[in-house]
């Protein structure tokens, strides 16, 4: 399917371009051409929406690595629908937004090559069908993601947040890894689809919950859940854009995918909801009230994007429990919790994507973001105001506008917990309310702080700009306002979204439930007086009170146990492991060269007798040995004394006269051996080389005898010995062991075959020409380096570089 | 014979790894030429010594030593010479250049 390729490869494509591009349209022109990508590629998949919701599905399968089972599958269903338009929807209005929100001195072309490049991997991550090929793009949105918030890396604060981005993703996706690799080994396929039909094999396998726990690690890293959600405030040091793109808008979102395509696989089970739930809730209720805290405009937006993730989570959860039902109307109770989680997966990336760029606004105007040096700001920069109002009321789940929708159906799902006689959830069914409710109150105050504290109250003085606040110019202001107003569109039309996108979504989640009554269910604006619009009402009425006093009571963030960040744990483990890496690493490199191969001859002794302990026959066979005459003992005689002898030689003339002994002994063994042509050749290279020893002799000084201590010559002559055993051991065993006949009689038909009755020569010149051919080119290399080495030399006076 | 031979390479590998681990370059330099003699001979032994006649067809003998390990190994005395030669050279140009003596020096002294 040609679409679907194409939103894999066009963003990468264009990335390699942009650099080029960049040349004829300068500046931040650029980002115009960039734009074209996203947009493009939004339109073209908007074309599909109509088909996919009549059950269409666009599969495209390229053998990649058949062998292990990897295919270069793309697979577009209604879930990957809702993410592959949210990245390319948000990605044309976050490059639209950067064009005039960068300033011209940046490096806007390698910002926007990151940008493409983020994108590109993640179409690849939700259009994948092969677990491998999803892993690969799944890391590659980590480097583009780690790159981007090192953006401007001479910051330390930068280099530190892409460093612990990094870090705690890519970790996360080995765990993931792993875990894909024992779904493998469990089914022998790495393509989702295929996983989703063996759900029943899947679910018996003892490997199963480890699996399960891997791959859920994975997708917590990524969606920064807790414990792992510290590396997202630090993840703002990114430029604006990437932060409303990447950080919140679709890149945390992928742990969302994540978990929800493995879904039909591995739904049903205790853990899984317990996990994803659990996970989910706590993440809400730490991120929320952690939010309320914070000064920074983006610290309090990363935290409140983690604490929407944990929420969307945590309806995941929940929405696993229809695989645990058998009644229908049960299942349409717990289906709708998915529903609720995917169409607040869409209003969080719209709400939140439009605070993004208010906040980026507001630091591009007036070059703080402090709440505490902001105030009063409503007057002076209305338009901004009113998108910053209809995000954050958005986000606190007041109507008119879509949080509030997905708000109540959130409650609605944590209700339906009590329907869940399945799960032993007595007391559970309970308290996942209560905790639901209460970060729904913290999630309030921290939205009247972003209202209330920069756009109301007394204008500072001195003001933080340089220059006078005005409302910011219009070119910025329309992402948000597209933003703002798809908010308000939601609410008074969220049934359009729920028909078309969600519900082939909602298919894809749950395969096997495609005809259960309201599995796609009609979303009310009013749904009478019930449980959530009173929980909603309390939300309000606590949240207004609470941040009323917020003065009085935000002194018990200063207590002890609050004060205990995780980040400190992250701090302290990472100093231990580089000091720990330092010191083992210091015993080792010694930096002497000697050392270095001390350890090569170490290794391959090890190895030799690490094989030979595990080797049973030790057979020696002596009877196949040619008899030993006494001149031949002779010869073996005399090179065994001379190379003792080298070792003891007192100048450089003996060593190399007694090496040259050995050279020529060895010739006469060639001739014993029956190998005229080796004798012949061993002859002159030894007359050779002993000259060349000769003339470098002349001009290098005397050896000093060596001053070794005691222990580093028994060291080195134990290695020695060693080694020469090792040698001989295994020469002899291999004499012992004939495994396959000699293949040597084949060049014995040298003189048909080549034409030639000198057998080594026809194997030289003929059989393995070759091999002689690249051997000549070797010794012609070397003698380039023999003649550069002598001749050329550094002109006086002259540069660096060396001339003739 | 073969035997004779195999402990002859064992004690050259010994002789040539322990002239490898020394100091001066020179010594270096005669290691690595040692260790290729030995390997030379542990080839040639592989095929078994002594078996037949010189591998020249016209010869006509009913049987030849086994051809292939000489062809490798005189691949393998080129390749060793062209080493050796450029070492040396290296080793030349490295005293011309720092004057220092043909000593490689770590950062530890011993």
């Amino acid at each position: 399917m040609i679409t679907v390729l194409l939103a894999i490869f066009l963003p990468f494509i264009a990335a390699c371009l942009v650099p080029f591009i960049h040349k004829f349209l300068t500046g931040r022109r650029i980002g115009w051409f960039v734009m074209t990508v996203p947009l493009f590629l939004f339109l073209l998949l908007l074309r599909l929406v109509p088909s996919l919701s009549n059950d269409a599905v666009y599969q495209y399968t390229f053998p990649w690595i058949p062998s292990a089972g990897v295919y270069f599958s793309t697979y577009l269903d209604g879930l990957s629908m809702i993410f592959a338009l949210l990245i390319t929807g948000i990605g044309s209005l976050v490059v639209f937004y950067s064009i005039f929100y960068l300033s011209e001195r940046e490096a806007i072309g390698r910002f926007y090559t990151y940008l493409l490049l983020f994108m590109g991997a993640m179409l690849g991550v939700v259009l994948s069908d092969n677990l491998i090929v999803l892993y690969v793009f799944w890391e590659l949105t980590s480097i583009s993601s780690f790159l981007l918030i090192a953006f401007w890396y001479h910051r330390k604060q930068s280099r530190y947040g892409a460093k612990k981005s990094m870090l705690i993703t890519v970790t996360g996706g080995l765990f993931m890894l792993a875990g894909f690799l024992m779904l493998y080994t469990m089914t022998e396929t790495f393509s989702l689809r295929e996983l989703i039909a063996m759900r029943e094999v899947i679910a018996a396998d003892s490997l199963f919950i480890p699996a399960m726990i891997l791959v859920l690690l994975g997708a917590f890293t990524k969606s920064a859940q807790f414990p792992f959600h510290i590396w997202l405030p630090d993840a703002m040091e990114a430029p604006t854009p990437v932060s409303a793109y990447l950080h919140s808008a679709t890149m945390v979102k992928a742990g969302i995918y994540l978990v929800a395509r493995f879904t039909p696989v591995f739904a049903g089970h205790a853990v899984w909801f317990y996990v994803v739930s659990g996970v989910g809730l706590l993440t809400m209720l730490w991120g929320s009230v952690n939010a309320v805290k914070q000064t920074d405009l983006k610290a309090l937006l990363a935290f409140s994007t983690v604490s929407q993730l944990g929420m969307i989570m945590s309806l995941l959860g929940v929405g696993s429990l229809a695989f645990a039902s058998s009644e229908s109307a049960h299942i349409a109770l717990f289906t709708a919790a998915t529903f609720a989680a995917l169409f607040h997966l869409i209003n969080h990336s719209t709400f939140k994507g439009s605070l993004f760029m208010v906040v980026g606004i507001l630091d591009h105007e007036l070059g703080t973001r402090n709440i505490q040096r902001l105030g009063g700001l409503a007057t002076i920069m209305p338009i901004t105001f009113s998108i910053a109002l209809i995000g954050s009321f958005s986000m606190a789940g007041l109507p008119p506008f879509n949080g509030f929708l997905s708000k109540e159906l959130f409650f609605e799902a944590m209700l339906s917990l009590q329907n869940a006689n399945l799960l032993t959830l007595d007391s559970l069914a309970l308290l996942f309310p209560i905790i639901a409710w209460i970060g729904s109150i913290f999630t309030f105050i921290y939205c009247m702080v972003i209202v209330f504290q920069s756009f109301f109250g007394k204008i500072p003085e001195p003001f933080p700009g340089q220059r006078e606040a005005h409302e910011a110019p219009i070119k910025m202001l329309i992402a948000p306002l597209v933003l703002a107003s798809l908010v308000v569109l939601f609410f008074f039309f969220p049934n359009i979204l729920g028909t078309y996108i969600l519900g082939p979504a909602m298919v894809a989640v749950y395969p096997q439930f495609r005809t259960i009554e309201g599995l796609v269910p009609e979303i009310h604006v009013w749904h009478g007086w019930n449980m959530p619009i009173f929980m909603t009402l309390g939300v309000i009425i606590a949240g207004i009170l609470l941040y009323r006093f917020l003065g009085y009571w935000k002194g018990v963030y200063r207590l002890g146990f609050l004060q205990w960040t995780l980040d400190r744990l992250y701090n302290a483990f990472l100093t231990f492991g580089e000091r720990v890496g330092t010191l083992v690493t210091r015993t080792y490199m010694t930096g002497s060269v000697r050392d270095y191969v001390a350890y090569i001859m170490l290794i391959f002794i090890a190895l030799i007798g690490i094989g030979l302990a595990g080797f049973q026959q030790f057979v020696f066979d002596f009877s196949n040995d040619a008899p030993v005459e006494i001149n031949e003992g002779l010869i073996v005689f005399v090179m065994m004394c001379s190379s003792i002898a080298i070792l003891f030689a007192r100048s450089r003339i003996t060593a190399i006269i007694l090496n040259g002994v050995l050279g020529y002994s060895i010739a006469i063994l060639f001739v014993v051996f029956r190998a005229p042509d080796l004798a012949l050749t061993q002859i002159i290279v030894e007359t050779v080389t002993t000259v060349l020893f000769l003339l470098c002799f002349y001009y290098l000084p005397e050896w000093r005898t060596e001053h070794k201590s005691r222990s580093t010559k028994w060291r080195n002559g134990l290695i020695a010995t060693a080694s020469g055993i090792a040698v001989t051991v295994v020469a002899l065993l291999v004499q012992g062991h004939s495994l396959y006949p000699s293949i040597s009689i084949y060049y014995e038909t040298a003189s048909r075959l080549a034409g030639g009755l000198n057998v080594v020569n026809t194997i030289l010149g003929d059989f393995r020409a070759f091999d002689t051919m690249l051997e000549v080119l070797v010794l012609f290399i070397a003698g380039l380096g023999v003649f550069s080495l002598v001749k050329l030399r550094r002109k006086r006076g002259a540069d660096q570089t060396e001339e003739k | 014979m073969e035997t004779l031979i195999t402990l002859l390479v064992g004690v050259l590998v010994a002789v040539g790894v322990y002239l490898l681990l020394s100091k001066e370059m020179l010594r270096i330099i005669l290691g690595t030429a040692i260790l290729s003699h030995a390997i030379h001979l542990l080839l040639l032994t592989m095929g078994g010594l002594k078996k037949g006649d010189v591998p020249l067809l016209q010869e006509g003998a009913a049987e030849y030593t086994d051809a292939l390990p000489q062809a490798l190994i005189l691949t393998a005395i080129v390749i060793s010479f062209a080493v050796t030669a450029f070492l040396l050279v290296l080793s030349y140009r490295v005293y011309q250049e720092s004057g220092r003596g043909s000593e490689l020096r770590g950062q530890r002294d011993e």
